[in-house]
């Protein structure tokens, strides 16, 4: 596989930057006064009980809201409004919660719709399926394939996504995200619902994305185990508001922290 | 420029110009509104109760118009061919719950309407089968339906009152009502609600959807009937009315599919348009605006707010 | 036996995303294509007029619908009307320039009606589902009107129908009244099979992910960078254009005239129709619905009189019709109920009990 397209930044500094985000959707405040960043090349974990907001702040990093109030900027440059769309071309992909794959395609075919952005061939060649729109699909099959043999489903290539066991699709899905080659991959909830073996393998393509390519990853997890282990830094998140902010072992003892993970009335 | 008069200012003139005319196009256009939104209502039923949108109910207002006219051809006194008329789509809402309601449960939406799509022309199939394809005359007089207009003279001119086109109104008014009340009031329309909320959900409380559905689309099949022999009684019964019935789709899509007020409403909207369009702009560019303008202002509206005047903000969740 | 995958290897990717990868199918399919040819010249003038032609201006149509409603997920009740807008377009383009070979003419048609589909698609980024449906009939009923109304669409003349003038091609007249049923059909045949053969490359390809992406999760889709509203204009105009040709093909090469009411909303449910039963989303499915949906009635109006004539009962040619209409109705529920993938699923089932037989599994 081959590295992503040289990076404009280098590790450590600041690739997202979210400053006093607040979101609300009528009379629900989803999120208030945010503020947080995230490094280049760093595993950033959204940590919090539900409802605090993680998925809200993820849909914002990726276009699909807008912050009523703050701001956000990527790679030094702030977010205007954008649609989703102009988010991924920017160089930010992302997995669900309940896994939003294509069901009636191939898990080949599910990862080739997330090369997309990077194929251009022109419709006049795409008619004949000839040419540069061959050659173009071939070069990205080979991509794809380097994806599959890195997350160990080649078994599954063909078969449609929406047959295959929920562990295997969240593999898809990263699956997918890869393909974008993102330089800030989003992941919610990557290991709901997988076993312990599930999540060690999930667990180890996570930090051989991260270590081998440098992408920056932000990672919304319950499993607290897996986030003191895979993550450098941890965001937490209650009702909305961030509570604490630092490396896994700093936030493991802040005991606001603890007080909302055990539901302590304040 | 004279174009531009002629579309912008001229219909308005005109309309100044002889204010019993404009009276008389807004009386048909309220009364064609007020039965639009009739059939509009048995959508809404049918929509609120099982999340299906029916197609269908256009076809039906003609095939229980048929029944009841072709019953009456037979020889059945009129009062008893109603009667019969209304068992009849008791036992189609029978049939349609078994054949294809029951076997389609759990499937997503669209698949439902496109099976409503087929019930559709198996009605019309079966319709011209057994009634043939002849327009006939609604039995105005053996229902007690009042004939006779009034006329009125103001505003400088005359304005006619047709007594059906009152009768019309009152009754399709008197319906909208009474299923208003059966919504929310009764212990049926309570279960009705909470199916269309959530079939899974309303099962596991002990509602039988088996039952509601057959209740629902006999309601829906009772609306049908009124509006058919209300449509009939103004445009005779043919299957050219199913057409007209198709029309209660943008009289949906401005009052939401869920609202009662909302399909009044946008019954009101698209009647009165599509009449004022007609009749002042129609002979600009030849008439037979009515064919599509209902679609059209539909769109318009569609463009501008997606779901509808009354329905609810479509927030996608991830 | 006969029909194994095992033995065939593929050894590049090219050869992997074949669109036929066995080799089982692409001598069957050369087979059907040369048996289509050979048609024209053993089949019988009443087969070819009746029944082969339409048979394939029909799948041509559906297989516009199935881009739009079965690949795309954007259900259209409008088709009717845009395969009036091409066979307008095509009437007015020969009709202006006689001298330009009329087959030109009908590829050209097809782009006015992917304009028009492309206008009333706009609308489908904010709308959808059934909302995006009612949208559609807005547009049925308005070109509709169009064909009535406005009477330059048919250059004036007094019946406001469409009347298909004297074309050859080489020579040999291929429309108006001398062109033979076996002329007309080997051009409808030949446009019909190139233009399949584009189609299926599209659906092969990016374009045809991007499509199914975005009827499958439209907001994932964009998620992928997949521009909405783009794909979604595309497949309409692409549709349209398929629609448009098969209007053209309709009017001109098969009725040889037509009027306004051809292209009315029951065409437009017709056509869908075709794509529900035969599948959505397969453009086999399309040949399938077209010839289930198309020669039901013929078939009808032999078998019925057959059976009935031993009781001295007959039908008429209206009867025929109304069965039609309740057949048609009760096979969409039918389909709906047991195989919403329709035909092309029976058809992907068979082959693949084929590709173990004679074992069970």
């Amino acid at each position: 596989m081959r590295a992503p397209d040289h990076p404009v930044m280098s590790k450590g500094d600041v690739l997202l930057a979210v400053e006093n985000v607040s979101l609300g959707f009528g009379g629900v405040r989803a999120l208030t006064d945010v503020s947080f960043d995230i490094r280049k090349s760093e595993i950033r974990a959204i940590i919090g009980p539900n409802g605090a907001g993680k998925t809200s702040m993820l849909n914002c990093i990726n276009g699909f809201y807008y912050p009523t109030e703050g701001r956000i900027t990527f790679k030094g440059v702030k977010r205007p409004k954008m649609r989703p769309y102009v988010a991924a071309r920017g160089g930010i992909a992302r997995t669900f919660q309940n896994v939003a794959l294509f069901k009636s395609m191939s898990t080949l075919d599910n990862i080739m719709a997330g090369r997309s952005i990077k194929m251009h061939s022109n419709f006049f060649w795409q008619l004949f399926r000839h040419g540069p729109a061959m050659k173009e699909e071939v070069e990205h099959r080979r991509f794809v394939e380097e994806i599959i043999d890195f997350l160990e489903i080649q078994h599954i290539r063909k078969t449609p996504v929406g047959r295959l066991p929920y562990g295997l699709q969240k593999r898809v899905e990263l699956g997918r995200a890869l393909a974008m080659e993102p330089e800030l991959l989003l992941l919610d909830e990557p290991m709901a619902g997988m076993n312990l073996e599930e999540k060690e393998d999930m667990s180890r393509f996570i930090l051989e994305v991260n270590q081998q390519y440098g992408t920056t990853i932000a990672l919304i997890e319950h499993d607290m185990g897996v986030v003191m282990d895979l993550s450098d830094r941890v965001v937490v998140l209650e009702y909305g508001r961030k509570i604490a902010d630092g490396t896994p072992a700093e936030v493991k003892n802040d005991q606001r922290v603890i007080d909302a993970y055990l539901g302590v009335a304040h | 420029m004279d174009m531009l008069y002629k579309v912008v200012v001229e219909p308005f003139v005109f309309m100044g110009e002889a204010p019993d005319l404009l009276i008389q196009t807004l009386w048909e256009g309220l009364v064609s509104g007020v039965l639009y939104a009739l059939i509009a209502l048995g959508f809404v039923l049918i929509f609120k109760a099982s999340g299906v949108f029916n197609f269908a109910q256009g076809i039906m207002v003609v095939f229980s118009a048929l029944i009841l006219v072709g019953l009456y051809e037979k020889g059945v006194p009129a009062f008893l061919a109603l009667i019969l008329a209304g068992v009849a789509m008791l036992v189609l809402a029978m049939v349609v719950e078994r054949v294809v309601l029951r076997p389609l449960v759990n499937q997503p939406d669209i698949i439902l309407f496109m099976a409503t799509f087929g019930l559709t022309y198996f009605l019309i199939g079966f319709g011209e089968l057994i009634f043939g394809g002849n327009p006939r005359e609604m039995i105005t007089e053996q229902l007690f339906l009042p004939q006779g207009t009034t006329e009125v003279d103001m505003l400088g001119g005359m304005v006619r009152f047709q007594h059906l086109d009152i009768a019309a109104a009152v009754i399709a008014s008197i319906m909208i009502g009474l299923l208003a009340v059966f919504f929310s009031k009764t212990r049926i329309g309570r279960a009705l609600r909470a199916v269309a909320d959530s079939h899974k959900a309303a099962l596991s409380v002990g509602i039988s959807l088996n039952q509601i559905w057959v209740i629902v689309w006999f309601a829906a099949g009772i609306v049908a009937l009124v509006a058919g022999i209300m449509w009939g009684a103004r445009s005779g019964v043919s299957f050219s009315l199913q057409i007209i019935a198709l029309k209660a789709l943008p009289v949906l899509i401005l009052g939401g599919f869920t609202s009662i007020p909302g399909a009044i409403i946008g019954g009101l909207i698209i009647g009165i348009g599509e009449k004022l369009g007609e009749f002042y702009w129609g002979p600009l560019v030849g008439g037979g605006v009515e064919t599509w303008l209902a679609y059209v202002i539909a769109l318009l509206f569609l463009l501008y707010r997606p779901q509808g005047l009354f329905g609810e903000k479509i927030i996608e969740r991830i | 036996m006969l029909y194994r995958e095992a033995g065939q290897f593929k050894t590049n990717y090219v050869a992997d995303s074949a669109i036929f990868p066995l080799r089982e199918d692409r001598i069957g399919l050369t087979l059907i294509i040369l048996a289509a040819y050979a048609l024209a010249f053993l089949g019988n003038s009443f087969l070819l007029q009746a029944v082969m032609i339409p048979f394939l201006v029909f799948s041509l149509a559906a297989i516009g619908l199935n881009i739009l409603t079965g690949y795309t997920g954007l259900l259209s009740l409008g088709t009717g009307a845009f395969m009036g807008v091409g066979a307008y377009a095509c009437y007015k383009l020969m009709t202006a320039f006689p001298d330009v070979n009329v087959i030109v003419w009908i590829f050209v048609s097809g782009f006015f009606s992917a304009a028009i589909g492309a206008l009333f698609g706009l609308p489908s980024l904010r709308i959808k589902g059934f909302y995006l449906a009612v949208a559609t009939l807005a547009a049925q009923f308005f070109l509709q009107w169009c064909f009535i109304r406005i009477p330059w669409l048919v250059n004036y003349n007094v019946s406001g129908a469409l009347d298909a003038p004297l074309r050859t091609l080489f020579g040999i007249p291929i429309m108006g009244p001398n062109a033979t049923p076996q002329t007309r059909y080997l051009v409808v045949l030949t446009i019909v099979i190139l233009l399949t053969w584009l189609a299926s490359n599209l659906v092969h390809g990016r374009i045809g992910r991007m499509w199914i992406a975005i009827r499958d999760m439209d907001l994932a889709a964009e998620l992928m960078g997949i521009r909405p509203l783009q794909t979604k204009l595309l497949a309409f105009a692409v549709s349209s254009y398929y629609c448009g040709v098969a209007g053209a093909l309709l009017v001109f090469l098969w009725y040889g005239g037509a009027e306004y009411d051809v292209f009315n909303i029951n065409q437009s449910f017709f056509i869908l129709f075709m794509v529900i039963i035969g599948g959505l989303g397969s453009l086999i499915g399309s040949f399938f619905g077209a010839a289930l949906i198309f020669i039901l009635p013929i078939v009808l109006g032999i078998v019925l009189p057959a059976i009935l004539e031993p009781f001295g009962m007959s039908v008429g040619a209206d009867v025929i019709e109304h069965l039609r209409f309740m057949i048609v109705g009760a096979l969409i529920i039918f389909f709906l109920i047991v195989e919403p993938h329709g035909l092309a699923r029976l058809w992907q089932i068979g082959k693949q009990k084929l590709l173990v037989w004679p074992f069970p599994y």
